[in-house]
């Protein structure tokens, strides 16, 4: 078994050699206490060369890149002498030629080796350059069982299959007349090559999606647009004009929100009371006199937005840590509120809430449009980008794949490019 | 005690195990006051020796204080100790050695303390040096830099130099006073409620707070974390060394390590203090009272005979008490 995250099965102080012979070392040598270092080393050795991998046995862990790793786990799993490799989204964060390395080992795996290798994948071009028959799974079912790969079985037929039947959604009617331009991303990359050259815009009143699936880089660009990411190029514009978002705190001054995907590690303060989370992006708001706080203006801040956002708490001194994932999730958005901010940036904002309050987030969302403001809605629910967002950015691997307007599109359409259609 | 029934009755039926978690500092504080007066009313409730309590708290809880802010931004310090003795050669020597001004001197002396602490936020701030590692080798680095410069003894008024050469300055008597009741308690009393009312009512207090309790929400909310970190850290200094200043002018000299009595005391005044109330933050009321439970216990235990070599394992356990009921009962 080989994991989509590999830190979590290697052990990062020890080297390439221990990793690759952990289980030999530990079931292998009851009897001996003390460890055969030549014999670990020779065996190790012989794998990598088996492999053909560029790592030296002696290497930490810990310096090697994310690919290398992957291959070491794969090394460890051929030296058990493994019959079945199930290799889970290992692809999600590799580059094109590690990629095709990682292929290349596969395919000697399969062919000399006799190892069957299960491929599980959301990059369905790579399931067609490496897989002999597919297996597609829905909400937790097989439906298509073993399709050898045939001219018959192309992407587009695959996609429909892990859709299923289409259902439609009922899209609320809304005034989408949009503004001028409110915010400009040109070529924007992070340093990691997980973000490459993006160029967004959002207008006044306009929901733009940014659709992708996991690992297309959405939450590493929802960093950088908030300038949380310190190290990535490009330029950002507000109303037209470049502004330096270089941190957070200017951001804050531009008036972008950005309500990140991890709510209680990211967005709210759990120990702290729902007065001081609606307050903490506005604070200046409540200053009267020198730095003092102004607390019953606070306090009358949080029960105007508890009011509006329709939070359901006992009352404002509640700690936040008690509320609901939905309310926690009005109060992540209603501190921007409070801050007035003009965009709003908003990654998996439906993530582990309920369909209730899910459907006053998008009420939310729909009059925070109404007040002219610019949404940048980012989800990997291809069925709510649908149903909220009047113009969508699909991502895959890192880059914009195609603009799409909402309207025009359908989930097979998106689905195709997150996949890596062109 | 009124106010802490008051309190909890409005929940419903009476919470034992939030009462002990909010209250049971300060309920330790009371029994172990009235078990002192009790078995010793003549010398413990003595006038003489409330003062001497007020006066070894003093220093404590300033110390303390310095400890919570720091602690408030999610940081730690083992170094306290040393600062603060770092902050008494300065002073002693600026005295004996330069003759210069008490007005001057104690502010010089701040200002040194606050610059030589910078490489403790450098390491801290921006090479990420976990704050236990950091401070643990601030502590050495201090403890070697104070007997550097005094080269490698106590200063005192009158004392020669180490190479010998005779020293003209004078220790001011308005100095001493500032070690004396009531000068002292009072200065510990401005100190407590200035930290109070910055922690509580201002912009940076709740920047602080929001740091140390979620530092990446606190970014993604558009503060500038480290910026208050290292805010927080030169604030604390300067209570640490104003400790280290009163300890000087208590002694009216410098001893080798004289402050680092202190470091513990104080950290587990903050500790103590931290649930009182149900703050569950470190806060500038509760390290006062975390302090006084600390020099009470300390006090009374020196007038019950018990050896000076065994008061710290009775300390230890009083501490580990009051953080085992304050954590035990805290909902995870």
């Amino acid at each position: 078994m080989v994991y989509q995250e590999v830190d979590t099965a290697l052990f990062p102080s020890l080297t390439v050699a221990e990793n690759i012979m952990f289980n030999t070392m530990v079931t292998g040598m009851e009897r001996n206490s003390l460890i055969n270092w030549g014999e670990i080393r020779k065996a190790a050795k012989k794998v990598i060369l088996d492999l053909d991998l560029d790592i030296s046995p002696d290497t930490l862990v810990s310096k090697l890149t994310l690919a290398q790793k992957q291959m070491v786990l794969i090394g460890r799993a051929v030296q058990e002498e493994c019959r079945f490799l199930i290799l889970d989204e290992p692809t999600a964060p590799l580059s094109q030629n590690e990629v095709n390395r990682l292929f290349r080992l596969i395919r000697y795996l399969a062919s000399e080796k006799q190892v069957g290798v299960i491929f599980i994948s959301h990059r369905l071009p790579e399931l067609f350059q490496i897989c002999e028959s597919i297996t597609v799974m829905r909400n937790g079912e097989v439906v298509l069982q073993d399709a050898e790969i045939t001219p018959d079985v192309t992407i587009n037929y695959i996609v429909g299959q892990m859709l299923g039947k289409t259902f439609e959604e009922v899209f609320p009617d809304r005034d989408t007349k949009h503004g001028d331009i409110i915010y400009e991303l040109k070529d924007i990359s992070d340093c990691d090559g997980k973000v490459n050259n993006i160029d967004i815009y959002v207008r006044e009143g306009e929901i733009v999606g940014i659709s992708g699936l996991v690992g297309a880089g959405k939450t590493e660009l929802s960093k950088l647009m908030f300038g949380a990411n310190k190290c990535g190029g490009g330029k950002i514009f507000i109303r037209g004009k470049e502004v330096s978002v270089r941190d957070t705190t200017m951001a804050t001054k531009n008036k972008i929100a950005l309500i990140p995907e991890e709510r209680r590690k990211e967005a709210i303060i759990v120990n702290q009371d729902l007065i001081s989370n609606l307050s903490i992006a506005s604070i200046d708001k409540f200053i009267k006199f020198l730095s003092f706080v102004d607390k019953s203006g606070e306090v009358k801040n949080a029960e105007n937005f508890i009011k509006l956002l329709g939070i359901k708490t006992p009352s404002a001194t509640q700690k936040v840590m008690y509320l609901s994932g939905g309310n926690q999730q009005k109060v992540a958005i209603g501190k921007w509120l409070s801050s007035d901010a003009d965009v709003y940036i908003m990654d998996e904002p439906t993530k582990g809430i309920d369909v209730g309050a899910k459907r006053e987030i998008f009420d939310l969302i729909y009059s925070l449009a109404e007040k002219r403001k610019g949404i940048i809605y980012i989800s990997s629910e291809i069925s709510e980008i649908l149903a909220i967002t009047d113009r969508v950015y699909v991502m895959y691997s890192g880059n914009v794949q195609k603009e799409l307007l909402t309207s025009e599109t359908s989930e097979e359409e998106i689905l195709y490019f997150s996949t890596g259609g062109k | 005690m009124n106010d802490a029934v008051e309190a909890t009755k409005p929940k419903a039926g009476f919470d034992y195990k939030k009462f002990l978690s909010n209250w049971g500092s300060v309920l330790a504080l009371i029994i172990i006051f009235v078990f002192f007066a009790v078995t010793m009313p003549k010398t413990f409730l003595s006038p003489g020796n409330i003062v001497t309590i007020l006066r070894s708290i003093s220093v404590t809880t300033t110390i303390a204080i310095g400890l919570t802010i720091t602690l408030a931004v999610g940081g730690f310090d083992l170094s306290a100790g040393s600062l603060a003795s770092w902050a008494g050669v300065l002073i002693i020597s600026f005295f004996t050695w330069h003759q210069v001004g008490m007005w001057l001197s104690i502010p010089l002396t701040i200002l040194a303390a606050i610059i030589t602490n910078l490489l403790a936020m450098l390491l801290i701030v921006r090479f990420k040096v976990p704050d236990l590692l950091a401070t643990l080798a601030m502590m050495f680095m201090l403890d070697g830099l104070s007997l550097t410069y005094s080269g490698g003894g106590a200063l005192s008024q009158g004392m020669p130099r180490a190479d010998g050469s005779p020293t003209f300055g004078k220790i001011p008597e308005a100095f001493k006073s500032m070690g004396q009741a009531p000068t002292i308690i009072i200065i510990m009393i401005v100190v407590v409620l200035l930290a109070h009312i910055f922690l509580t009512y201002t912009k940076y207090g709740r920047f602080i707070y929001a740091t140390g309790e979620n530092k990446e929400a606190a970014r993604l909310s558009g503060i500038p974390v480290q910026r208050y970190r290292l805010f927080a850290g030169i604030l604390a200094t300067f209570f640490i060394a104003l400790g280290g200043i009163l300890v000087a002018s208590r002694n009216m000299s410098a001893q080798i390590q004289g402050a680092a009595g202190f470091s513990m005391p104080a950290i587990s005044a903050v500790f103590i203090g931290r649930s009182i109330a149900g703050a569950e933050k470190p806060n500038a009321i509760g390290t006062f009272i975390g302090a006084a439970l600390v020099g009470i216990l300390e006090n009374g235990l020196i007038m019950m005979s018990v050896p000076y070599y065994s008061l710290d394992m009775v300390k230890g356990i009083v501490l580990a008490v009051a953080l085992a009921s304050a954590y035990s009962s805290a909902r995870r």
